[in-house]
């Protein structure tokens, strides 16, 4: 519970402060805010709890302090006294299995914050709680153990050791920890199978491609089963393809078994793909804690709405969530008076109807004129009328739906998981959604 | 310690530093002489006492396995080319004044270069002195050590670890420095111990580097173990010397291409060390065998 009164008391300071920042829009923050603390109540505990956290470079910290207290840009404070603030004030919570992004442009103090999370820089002040241990008040000795046993890093050069084979740089960790040789060969090249490299374990690491070589650094941080892995840019230096295809990889990771994983990017395509939440930080601070479509639809300042501009919305809406069934002609799969069908037909939205068996499973399409069709030919059941349409699952992207519409002048039926129908996006609207601008809810 | 003529009496103040010595410090050069008076010795002995053609075809063998099959042939005729000149002797007695002189130099040198990549005022404090100890005049290293510790092989291997120790400093600290932060980063992040980073991650990645230190050390070991031969430090320097003395030009030639010889099977011997894992024997021998069975 020490967790969660930190995490409190610590919104209502980051609230007292905010109010005296210009710039921030404070009613957006507070929802993310009460809604942090309150999943950290629903969750026992959070796994990552960081209060307040600053970092200072060089020059006097207690005057860097209370200049910002009073409100002063980073900048000003560099341009006065020759004093960096790496971070200001950061303050958020990972819940346990979750994917959290900090996002930001270089320099936005975001590396610097993630380093802080396992003191590689030591914070100036503030707390890092792991589990509701204070990782910044542990003698070297326990920090130590504690990076051996719960913390594990992805880096954006991958840094693997050259003199090492494959194997043998997955099994570091747990070379360093003191774990046996069997033991940990074991460990490693059952981690390498998870990522899809156990035939390359003998090799070097220099005779692997990019993308695997990142591989080799994922499995690395998977071997010590770490309870957080910390990502920094890992993908970053990858190749847009096999960027995705790792980001693929860490979500199917993720489903097989679920870590909390801070993830830094600069990419906000990335960040929406992977993120269950998202926290945009700019100069130093943290402008934006909230879920990808939260952040989408009421981007705090101008600032994170400049982000938005380059987004691939098609990447960021599923089709689940464009679908709609409220007017859609529910056709059931057992009606045999056709002709009886027609004119219910014509009256419908866009003259289509949709034939779904029990539990509303989809079976087709069909349309005026196929249905006119069957009805000439005296079929005796729909099937004959059903139109050659294949249904988008409700989980892809809507470059999945654009492709399936410009295949056909009817809308796109959209199934569940379970084949139930879950509605359908006419061209209309699917073009509406792409027009849509960051910030305005549809 | 006047200054007279207008000249600065830097000299007599060494010469006057040099007497003190001499006479405070005498128990501490004896023991220093008797400890790399044996190591040489032992050296020297044991490779005198192994038949030459043993010798020779070991080093070929080890030519053969770190570098080419090609180098092994160098190795084997450049081995029998000094034993057909009768400088066999002179070639086991110089490898054994290098081997000792590299021997002391790097265990001062390494764990030298390692403290000063570490702590940046070492850095400061030792680079001057490496500058100095390299640009001075080799030959001026022989008048103390001639004084201190005598004539003969131990003052030749004194003034060779001086002379040949710099640049195993410098490039043990360069390497180290030049470890990839992020390298360095992921060996803190998965936790290990100062020690451990350093003997796990910072040295193997730094090895290229204090690898090729450890050549230029033995390359100037055995350049200045020739000069020695002028305090009497004997080997094929004595050979050269003796050429020079007495004006024959031969003499003075069988002696030198001794010394070239020695000089290029240790150096690319030493390099193939440097380089990445690629040239280890093992590895050169499994691909080998790969290769045939492939073939089959």
């Amino acid at each position: 519970m020490r967790v969660i009164h930190a995490s409190y008391a610590s919104h209502c300071s980051t609230r007292r402060k905010l109010e005296k920042r210009p710039g921030i829009s404070y009613s957006s923050l507070i929802h993310t805010k009460t809604r942090t603390v309150h999943d950290a109540m629903s969750n026992t505990q959070a796994s990552v709890a960081v209060n307040g956290l600053y970092k200072i470079f060089g020059g006097d910290r207690d005057q860097a302090l209370s200049l910002l207290e009073q409100g002063r840009h980073k900048d000003d404070i560099f341009a006065d006294t020759g004093i960096t603030v790496g971070v200001h004030d950061a303050s958020f919570t990972v819940n346990p299995g979750e994917v959290f992004v900090i996002m930001g442009l270089s320099g936005s103090g975001k590396s610097t914050l993630l380093r802080m999370i396992n003191r590689l820089i030591e914070p100036t002040a503030g707390q890092v709680l792991l589990h509701g241990q204070d990782v910044s008040k542990l003698s070297q000795k326990d920090l130590v153990q504690l990076r051996r046993r719960e913390m594990a890093m992805v880096f954006q050069s991958f840094a693997l050791m050259e003199h090492l084979k494959v194997w043998e740089n997955v099994a570091f960790g747990l070379e360093v920890a003191g774990v046996h040789r069997e033991r940990r060969r074991t460990r490693a090249m059952d981690t390498l199978d998870q990522v899809g490299l156990k035939p390359y374990a003998e090799t070097y690491p220099d005779q692997l491609s990019g993308g695997m070589r990142q591989r080799v650094g994922l499995a690395r941080a998977l071997a010590v089963e770490p309870s957080v892995m910390l990502m920094d840019e890992a993908f970053s230096a990858l190749d847009p393809l096999i960027r995705a295809e790792m980001q693929d990889e860490l979500l199917r990771l993720q489903r097989d078994s679920r870590r909390s994983v801070i993830f830094i990017s600069h990419d906000l395509n990335e960040a929406m793909r992977i993120g269950d939440r998202i926290a945009i930080m700019q100069a130093g601070a943290i402008v934006q804690i909230d879920t990808p479509k939260n952040i989408l639809h009421k981007p705090a300042n101008d600032f994170v709405r400049s982000f938005f501009r380059g987004v691939d919305l098609t990447e960021i809406y599923l089709a689940g969530d464009i679908a709609r069934r409220d007017e859609a002609l529910i056709i059931d799969a057992g009606t045999t008076d056709l002709r009886g069908l027609l004119p219910r037909l014509r009256g419908a939205e866009h003259q289509v109807g949709y034939v779904c068996g029990t539990e509303r499973r989809f079976i087709g399409m069909v349309s005026v004129a196929s249905l006119m069709q069957a009805v000439e030919s005296n079929a005796a059941s729909l099937d004959a009328a059903l139109l050659d349409t294949q249904p988008v699952a409700a989980g892809s992207p809507l470059s999945g739906v654009i492709q399936a519409a410009a295949q056909s002048d009817q809308p796109v039926p959209v199934v569940d998981n379970d084949g139930a129908f879950r509605g359908a996006i006419s061209h209309a609207q699917l073009l509406q959604t792409l027009n849509q601008k960051p910030g305005h809810e549809h | 310690m006047n200054i007279e003529n207008g000249h600065i009496p830097v000299g007599d103040a060494i010469d006057a530093l040099v007497e003190f010595l001499l006479n405070h410090f005498q128990p501490l050069f004896d023991v220093i002489t008797t400890a790399i008076g044996s190591l040489t010795d032992a050296l020297a002995s044991t490779l005198l006492w192994v038949p030459g053609w043993v010798l020779t075809l070991l080093l070929a063998a080890l030519a053969w396995g770190r570098v080419s099959w090609r180098f092994g042939l160098f190795t084997l005729a450049s081995l029998s080319l000094l034993e057909g000149m009768n400088l066999w002797p002179e070639s086991i007695n110089t490898l054994a004044l290098v081997l000792a002189a590299t021997v002391v130099s790097l265990a001062i040198g390494l764990p030298l270069g390692i403290w000063a990549a570490r702590r940046d005022a070492v850095d400061r404090l030792v680079r001057p002195v490496l500058d100095f100890m390299q640009t001075m005049p080799a030959f001026v290293y022989l008048i103390p050590a001639a004084m201190f510790f005598g004539l003969g092989r131990v003052p030749g291997v004194i003034a060779t670890i001086i002379f040949s120790m710099p640049p195993a400093v410098r490039l043990t600290n360069l390497g180290i420095r030049q470890v990839p932060k992020e390298l360095v980063e992921a060996g803190q992040a998965f936790g290990c111990t100062p020690m451990q980073l350093l003997f796990k991650v910072q040295i193997p990645t730094a090895r290229k580097s204090i690898m090729a230190g450890i050549n230029q050390n033995i390359m100037l070991a055995l350049s200045m173990v020739v000069i020695a031969s002028m305090i009497g430090a004997g080997g094929l320097g004595k050979e050269v010397l003796r050429g020079i003395q007495r004006l024959e030009v031969g003499v003075g030639f069988e002696g030198g291409i001794g010394v070239v010889l020695l000089a290029i099977i240790l150096d690319r011997i030493t390099q193939s060390f440097g380089d990445a894992h690629h040239t280890s024997v093992t590895r050169r021998l499994k691909a080998l065998f790969s290769r045939n069975t492939d073939n089959r």
